[in-house]
This record gives C-alpha cells, structure tokens and sequence, in this order.
C-alpha cells in the first residue's frame, strides 16, 4: 500500500483526530486545569443559568470572550422616553441612574430599581424595554445581508435578461424556485404569486436567522429564530394574512357547520383551530431552534460539568453530530415553517364550487 | 417561564424589521426576479416549443421533398419508357419507309431495266434487221453478180408466181 491511501482514508483522520485530543489531555493538563480549579473555587458551575444566558436576549453584543458591543437601551416610561448606552449597566450588578429613573440589569433584563438597588415592582410595569438588543441588532444585521444578496441577485437578473443563473444567483434560484414550485403552488394553488413575496421573505428570514444561530461566535452566536417574542410576530403576521385574505367559504366553514345542531360544539372548536394553527407554528420553531441550542450548549458544558478535558473528544464529537443535524434542522424549520403557512393560506382563500349548502 | 414570555421590544421590532425587509424585497427583489425567472421559463417553453414545430416542419418538407423526388422519378421513368417507345416506333417506321422505298426503288430500277432492256433489245433487232438486210444484200449483190443467176432467180420466182 502506498501513503497515499492511507493519508486519504477516513479512519486514519478520525484517529489523528482522537490522537489529537488525547495530547491536549495529556500534556497542558496543568495549566488548564489550574484555571478551571480557580474558577470553580469561586463559584459552582451551574449549566442551567449558563444555558439560559446565552439563549436569552441581551443588552449587548457578545463578541469573543468578555468584550461586547454596547447597544443602545431605548426605554418608553410614563414620565418619556429614555435613550442611553447599555454600557452604563455594565458590570452586571451596577445601578445606573437614568433622567427618570434608576435602572439594574437582572438576569440580563432592565429592571427599575430605586437607590439601594431593591426592584421596584410598581415603576417597572409602567416602563417598556424598547431597547436594540443583541436579537435585534443581530436581525437588523441579517435583514441588510440579505438586502444585499437579494438586491444584488436581482440587479444580476436585470443585467442577464434570458441567460442562465450565475454564481451567488444559481446558488439561490434553486432556493426561490423550489418555495414557488414545491412549497407556494401545491398549497395555495393558481392565486399563489400575491404570497410569494411574504412566503420567500420569511423563508430566508427564517433561514438565515437559524444558520447565523448557529454560529458560535461573532456575528452569529444568538437566538433569533428560537426567541418566543420573534416566532410569534410571524405567527401573527400569518394569522392575520390568513383571516385577512380568506373567502366567504372558509368563514362558512367555521361558523355555519353543517348540520345545524352541531353549531354548539363545531363553532368554538374552529374559532379555536383558528388561533392554533399559528400558535403551532410559534411553537414549532421556537422548540426547535431553541432546543438545538440547549443540547449544543449542554453538549458543551459536560466538559465543565465533568471539569476535565479528557471529555472533551466525546463532547466535541457529540456537537458535531449535533450541529449537522441543526444544519438540517434550520433548512427544515425554515421550510416547515413556509410550508404551513402557505398551507393556512391555501385553505383560506380555496374555492369550493361544487358546495351546495 | 422567562423562556416563554414574549418581550414587547423584541415583538415591536422584530415586526418593524419584518415588514420594511418585506416591502424592500418584495419590491425589488422577489418581484423582479419572480418576473425575470418567469420570462426566462416562458422563452425556453416557447423556444422548446418553437424547436418542436421547426422539427415538424423539416420532418413535413422532407416528405414533401421525398414525394416530390418520387414523383420526378416515376415522371422520369415515364418519360424514358415514352421515348422509348417512340424512338422504337420511329426506327421501325424508318425501317418500313426503308423498306417501302427500297421495294420502290428496286420495282423502278426493274422497270427502267426493263424499259432499258425493250429499248436495247429493240436497238438490238433493228441493229440486227440492218445487219440481215446488209447481209443480204451484200450475199444477193454477190449471187447476182453473174446475170445467168439473175435469170434463174428471176425464172423461178416467176414459176411461183402463180397468176390467179
């Protein structure tokens, strides 16, 4: 046998890679575990509250290690509005006193406080968070990147007239093509192209928010997709598209049932199924996303839960499978999630010409 | 339970966010693209649909062609077996004018022959009627020459003479 075939062989690099942890357990041993060791003298490590950290929204963008981007709070009080950087919370615990009232950041969330740094109950109710948070920066980014590619494949369009796609463009035709063929025109029917425009905005929205999600550090690293706040404005968005847009049939369908004397039971259980259907998909990708980054993040706290590097090869493999699978999640929740909606859609605005009641 | 609980700043923005992306692409991305991939299908279908009807063309003038070539070539055909046929007429018509002119000609040739040989047999038995007389002169000028002879003749012709 030659090297060659060795070198390119999978076991040989799945071997150097287990070798390769195996001698970041032996040697440094030392140095890493004397930090983990001081660390763990000063406090415990808790994997939930580290968990629910980074899935949380924040008033700063992380970057790498302890340095951020501080963001600007935005607060709508009852005495006006409060404008100032995220900075002054920082360090976590610090009381900064705003033009109507003192604030603390609690749990990474802005809490009225008065001087001795006791919440106060009654001011926080009469104060809004509209603050540019890590989620919405983040989003904010995102919506520009994907101006720029769209906008840009779509000038491409315009200078090609008649030619076949070319780079970033053949890359996302087959995307756009596929909600249109495969996703909007099965489901909604001849009428679809009024919705292609909501269907592909929040499939790449979805898309784009569920890769960056993924990304462990700077600029992804946060949870947009699986936000509760975030997944249910697109629920809403759809509810109402969907009530909005649908015809006399659908609204016969849910308050006219057929025999008559099932309007007791039939009316509240379509006025419900009215509202489930988006509350299901609110809940859909919020598990799904949110639920890849807890067991990516648990995955990875095994490693300080067992305080030893040597669980590190098992973690790293663990994560990797995951993170394939959330690869495959993002795409499919993305889909799942257009997919459903152009299904409502379609089943509001469908005519029934041979239903004669 | 915080997990759970939607935040009025994240809603507000999020829904912000949402809906200028969604005027922006939808204005002039997804709209310009739908149209354009739209138009590039319906050009391929009609060039598609184009090529299938020049296919039917070239397959409809090929057999017209052929139909055509087989018409020329039966015409051809009948035209051949025609001149045929009549270049053989005219050879034998030649062949009896040949014949008929040649069984003229030779009954013309027999009949001057002949006429020739009437002329020169008749030249013939003058030439010979002149020789006889000559000769008989000439044998009579010498049988005279004595005019006992003559007396003679002269006695027996007179003794034939019989007077009636």
């Amino acid at each position: 046998m030659n090297n060659g075939s060795i070198l390119k062989s999978k076991i040989f690099n799945l071997t150097l890679i287990c070798a390769f942890f195996l001698t970041i357990g032996a040697f440094p041993f030392n140095a890493f575990s004397q930090e983990s060791k001081s660390e763990a003298g000063e406090k415990k490590f808790d994997p939930k509250e580290t968990i629910m950290e980074h899935i949380a929204d924040k008033h700063e963008w992380h970057m790498f290690g302890k340095s951020y981007i501080p963001l600007p709070v935005i607060l709508y009080t009852d005495k006006g509005i409060e404008n100032f950087s995220s900075a002054n919370l920082q360090p976590a615990g610090h009381v900064y006193n705003g033009k109507y009232y003192n604030y603390m950041l609690v749990n990474n969330k802005i809490k009225v406080v008065d001087g001795n740094g006791n919440i106060d109950k009654a001011a926080n109710k009469k104060v809004w968070d509209f603050s540019i948070t890590q989620n919405v920066a983040s989003m904010w980014m995102t919506g520009l990147l994907l101006l720029i590619v769209f906008l840009g494949v779509s000038s491409k369009y315009k200078k090609r007239v008649g030619k076949a796609p070319k780079g970033l463009q053949s890359f996302l035709e087959p995307l756009i093509l596929f909600i249109r063929d495969d996703v909007a025109l099965p489901n909604i029917g001849i009428k679809y192209a009024a919705y292609m425009p909501l269907l592909l905005t929040i499939f790449f929205f979805i898309l784009i928010n569920n890769i960056f999600g993924m990304i462990p550090f700077f600029p992804g690293g946060y949870n947009l997709t699986g936000n509760i706040a975030v997944t249910l404005t697109l629920a809403v968005i759809i509810l109402v598209v969907v009530n909005f847009k649908a015809n006399k049939y659908y609204w016969k369908h849910i308050f006219v049932p057929n025999p008559w004397w099932l309007f007791p039971i039939m009316i509240p259980v379509e006025v419900v199924s009215i509202f489930s259907k988006p509350i299901a998909l609110m809940i859909r990708l919020f598990a799904n996303i949110t639920a890849g980054h807890i067991i990516v993040l648990s995955l990875v706290s095994l490693i300080f839960i067992f305080n030893s590097l040597w669980i590190s090869p098992v973690s790293v493999v663990f994560v990797v499978f995951i993170d394939a699978i959330e690869v495959l999640v993002a795409f499919l929740q993305a889909y799942i999630f257009t997919m459903l909606a152009s299904l409502f859609i379609g089943m509001a605005i469908e005519e029934h010409h041979h239903e004669v009641i | 339970m915080e997990l759970v609980t939607p935040e009025v700043g994240l809603i507000f923005w999020t829904a912000l966010s949402f809906f200028i992306l969604l005027f922006i692409l939808g204005k002039y991305a997804w709209k310009p693209i739908l149209a354009a991939v739209a138009e590039r299908e319906n050009s391929i279908e009609s060039a598609l649909s184009k090529a299938e009807a020049v296919k039917e063309e070239m397959a409809r003038l090929t057999s017209e062609n052929e139909a055509l070539l087989k018409q020329a070539r039966a015409e051809r055909d009948a035209i051949l077996s025609e001149a045929t046929k009549v270049k053989n007429q005219i050879i034998s018509d030649a062949k009896d004018a040949a014949h008929k002119e040649g069984a003229r000609q030779i009954e013309q040739a027999r009949l001057e022959i002949n006429n020739q040989k009437a002329i020169a047999m008749a030249d013939v038995k003058n030439q010979v009627a002149a020789l006889s007389l000559e000769i008989a002169e000439k044998v009579l000028r010498k049988q005279f020459e004595d005019s006992k002879k003559q007396d003679e003749l002269v006695r027996d012709l007179l003794k034939d003479v019989k007077l009636s």
